[in-house]
């Protein structure tokens, strides 16, 4: 009843010209930046912060907000029209999402993201209101192990994306990994595999490697195949989406909001790992149907995901300081440049600022909607631009990203090596997405898994004794072992029916 | 397409508008480069001297731009690269000293003109309420025993807080190569190990831990100043029995091959900026504390700094 009370007056505060015009703003700006591959949210906010001086803290916050979900709203309009993802949360959208742009249906991959967007942040959000303090409690006894065992789930759950033929699947899982152990060892502080390029100690970022990957090597791909006979002429199809179209949304997105929402409330979750389990949830009860060729619940389900985890993020940064992700952290800054200190205490002593920011999600997610829904048929348009153009332009939106990362030309070098390898990659029939899920799963799983011996002195049975990671373990053998009971049980079957 | 390339235009202009390095700048336009991406340490400093700056001069032009990579190390190379600039300053600091060693970098900060340190911000050590240490002794006493059993939560491999770490371990008579050491990828994710009570002690800077030390989730055991401080009750290292004192502080360098003449113009104008009202108003904002020092006893200083941290560096292992 009170926070009732409290959200209300949040909305009064949200409600002023004054603020809508922040939060309309922030996103814009956040779906600009989130389509660009390479600038994200998080770089955009940092580099307002120092301008936003003088703006009162409640509008500033509006706008960053607003920034936030527009980013992750944002990546996916590139990763589904030109298979070149703005941000790594958006990945998984371009696997089904590009090919359902190819069969006609960009419009309602788009629609379906946008829809989907909109539901699993006002979901989310709503969660944020009255669920906080139990995920945050949840959120915090997740160890090291937990984590590991979180990993491994992960990397069972999504074999099934892994591809038809497994030793491809592995080629591409271990080009992934590999990328993954380039730069300083966080552990120890040792340099690997960098071959002495400075430039390469930090690693090689997430962005780069997706870029390289999807766009670029898709646009080598194209250009080597362009004199090849005719190019396929891609069909206008409807505009909207369909009765149908909705029918196998509603489930997805609701699916992908329960998965989202929590992960981005663990400290070493992320946007990417729900997205990838959304995407293998969405498979698997679809039993493999169109999956491959242009489902749209592989879109949405994702699509959900990665925007409930935005606002699962907000959990544990405005109930205890902490933040799970670059741009939280960075919105961490801005509220300490007003000589704010989220934590147990925000909640009592700035409760006009918290409340109209969490007001201001609602709206600027219903802002998303109303800017993007009647954009999707527009964008889709950009898919008869003839090839030569559009590809031209991916090259250079892709190359002008990657240099706003780090104005560094090594990524330059590094993006257009990765352009190679996606292209062989493609030629010789190996699928990318294991190459990603390795990349962002890998150190991942290495870091927690060396973090938790290291905790336990060399102990390796804290991998199993917590009760979390013996749970997540005990799952990722489940799914294992399915197919091979199934299929002892139906060779059984045969055979009674034999006798 | 049109649409695209608009945006792709109005993109570019809003990020040269935030600072990317440009070509302009005439004689009087002074820049300043954070080796790091936007939003740490170095950016605010570097971001904050920025206004400071224009506040002590309105006429000056003053630019800052972001150089991320390898603990500063890239930064570095680029300002040993601008030989006889007098127009170009790094923000710089402990941090920097320590990533020189462990990455073995090409070039050292001997290769730079020193101007001044601007602030300090000191480290803190804690652990969770329901912890068994109560004060730095019990923590020394437990390290003694086995060292593998303390496992200590920071940021970095080789940063601030694994230095700290390392020369408590020495202060406390435990090889420091034995500290067991987590490296979480910043303060937050270690607050998280704590809170969550799966580590035995965490070191961070005070600002990371404070709110949490209020509330009484975490006990802060000491602070690594040589005097006790205003905004945290709780003892100093040295009180608490580890003679050990660390500041990460920071400061500004100029590329190496300066004459007197621009090298004291620089300082003269940096210390314009250092008696502004505005740096002064966002020192006390940031909690940070005013070591201003120029000339000859800065130069000094880096140099004792820099033998500290390459002793201890290698006392933990971390130089391959």
């Amino acid at each position: 009843m009170d926070s009732l009370q409290l959200l209300l007056d949040g909305f009064a505060t949200a409600f002023t010209p004054v603020n809508l015009l922040y939060a309309l703003v922030g996103v814009t700006l956040g779906t600009l930046v989130g389509v660009l591959p390479g600038i994200g949210p998080a770089m955009t906010v940092a580099l307002l912060l120092p301008i936003t001086f003088n703006v009162p803290p409640a509008s500033a916050f509006i706008m960053f907000a607003g920034i936030y979900y527009g980013g992750m709203y944002g990546g996916s309009t590139t990763s589904i029209l030109l298979n070149t993802p703005g941000e790594s949360s958006s990945m998984i959208t371009a696997l089904e999402g590009n090919k359902m742009a190819r069969r006609g249906r960009a419009a309602q991959a788009l629609a379906t993201a946008a829809i989907g967007s909109f539901v699993a942040g006002t979901i989310a959000t709503a969660l944020l209101v009255v669920a906080a303090p139990l995920v945050v409690d949840f959120a915090i006894s997740f160890g090291p192990e937990d984590y590991f065992a979180l990993a491994i789930l992960a990397f069972t759950a999504v074999s099934s994306v892994l591809s038809r033929s497994v030793v491809r699947g592995l080629a591409s899982l271990g080009i992934g990994l590999v990328i993954g152990l380039i730069g300083i060892d966080q552990q120890t502080g040792q340099a690997r595999l960098t071959l002495g390029i400075p430039q390469l100690l930090d690693g090689i970022d997430v962005v780069v490697v997706a870029v390289g990957l999807f766009a670029l090597g898709e646009v080598l791909y194209v250009a080597s195949r362009l004199r090849h006979g005719h190019p396929e002429v891609i069909p206008v199809g409807r505009a909207f989406m369909g009765r149908s179209d909705w029918a196998r949304s509603w489930k997805p997105w609701l699916r992908g909001t329960a998965l989202g929402f929590p992960f981005g409330a663990l400290p070493g979750g992320g946007a990417e790992i729900p997205t990838f389990l959304s995407y293998s949830v969405e498979k698997r009860l679809a039993k493999g149907r169109e999956f491959g060729e242009g489902a749209i619940e592989g879109v949405a389900g994702p699509e959900a995901a990665n925007n409930a985890s935005a606002a699962g993020t907000l959990v544990p940064l405005l109930t205890l300081g902490l933040p799970t992700s670059a741009t939280a952290a960075i919105l961490l800054a801005a509220f300490q440049q007003y000589g704010l200190q989220p934590g147990p205490q925000l909640f009592d002593h700035n409760p006009a600022l918290v409340w109209g920011m969490i007001a201001s999600l609602f709206v600027g997610n219903a802002m998303l909607l109303v800017l993007n829904l009647p954009l999707a048929p527009v964008w889709a348009r950009v898919l008869h631009i003839p090839r030569p153009y559009l590809y031209a332009g991916i090259l250079l939106f892709a190359a002008l990203g990657v240099y706003a990362l780090n104005a560094s030309w090594v990524d330059l070098v590094v993006l257009y090596l990765l352009g190679l390898i996606g292209f062989a990659m493609r030629r010789f029939g190996l699928p990318l997405a294991p190459a990603v899920i390795g990349l962002i799963l890998g150190p991942m799983a290495e870091i927690q898994l060396r973090r938790a011996l290291a905790i336990g002195a060399g102990d390796a049975t804290v991998l199993v004794t917590s009760p979390i990671a013996a749970i997540l373990l005990t799952l990722s053998a489940l799914i294992l072992a399915a197919p091979l009971v199934r299929r002892i049980l139906s060779r059984r079957k045969r055979e009674a029916l034999r006798t | 397409m049109r649409r695209t390339l608009i945006l792709a235009a109005a993109l570019l202009a809003a990020v040269a508008a935030c600072g990317a390095p440009s070509s302009g700048g005439g004689t009087s336009a002074l820049k300043i480069m954070a080796p790091a991406a936007p939003g740490g340490g170095w950016d605010t400093t570097s971001r904050t001297a920025e206004q400071a700056f224009k506040s002590a001069d309105p006429n000056l032009k003053v630019e800052v731009y972001n150089v991320p990579g390898a603990g500063g190390t890239i930064g570095l190379t680029q300002l040993v690269g601008e030989k006889g600039n007098g127009n170009l300053l790094m923000t710089m600091g402990l941090v920097m000293v320590g990533a020189i060693e462990q990455n073995k970098s090409q070039v050292t900060l001997a290769e730079t003109t020193p101007i001044a340190k601007l602030t300090e911000e000191y480290e803190i050590v804690v652990v969770p309420a329901n912890s068994p240490f109560q004060t730095l002794q019990d923590l020394a006493t437990a390290w003694k025993t086995d060292p593998a059993k303390v496992a200590v939560a920071g940021g970095s491999a080789g940063g601030t807080d694994h230095i700290l770490a390392g020369l408590m371990a020495k202060a406390a008579g435990v090889d420091p190569k034995l500290v067991n050491y987590i490296a979480h990828s910043g303060g937050g994710e270690a607050l998280n190990s704590l809170l969550g009570g799966k580590v035995a002690i965490g070191i961070s800077g005070i600002g990371e831990f404070a709110e949490h030390v209020k509330s009484g989730k975490l006990r802060a055991l000491g602070v690594s100043s040589p005097d006790r401080l205003e905004s945290i009750d709780a003892p100093t290292l040295k009180e608490g029995g580890l003679d050990v004192e660390l500041a990460n502080w920071r400061g500004f360098v100029a590329p190496g091959g300066l004459d007197d003449a621009a090298k004291q113009s620089l300082t003269d104008l940096v210390t314009k900026m250092h008696d502004s009202a505005a740096w002064k108003d966002a020192v006390a904002k940031n909690g940070w504390i005013d070591v201003f020092q120029t000339g000859q006893p800065f130069a000094d200083y880096l140099n004792s700094e820099s033998a500290r941290v390459k002793g201890i560096i290698a006392e933990m292992g971390l130089v391959s």
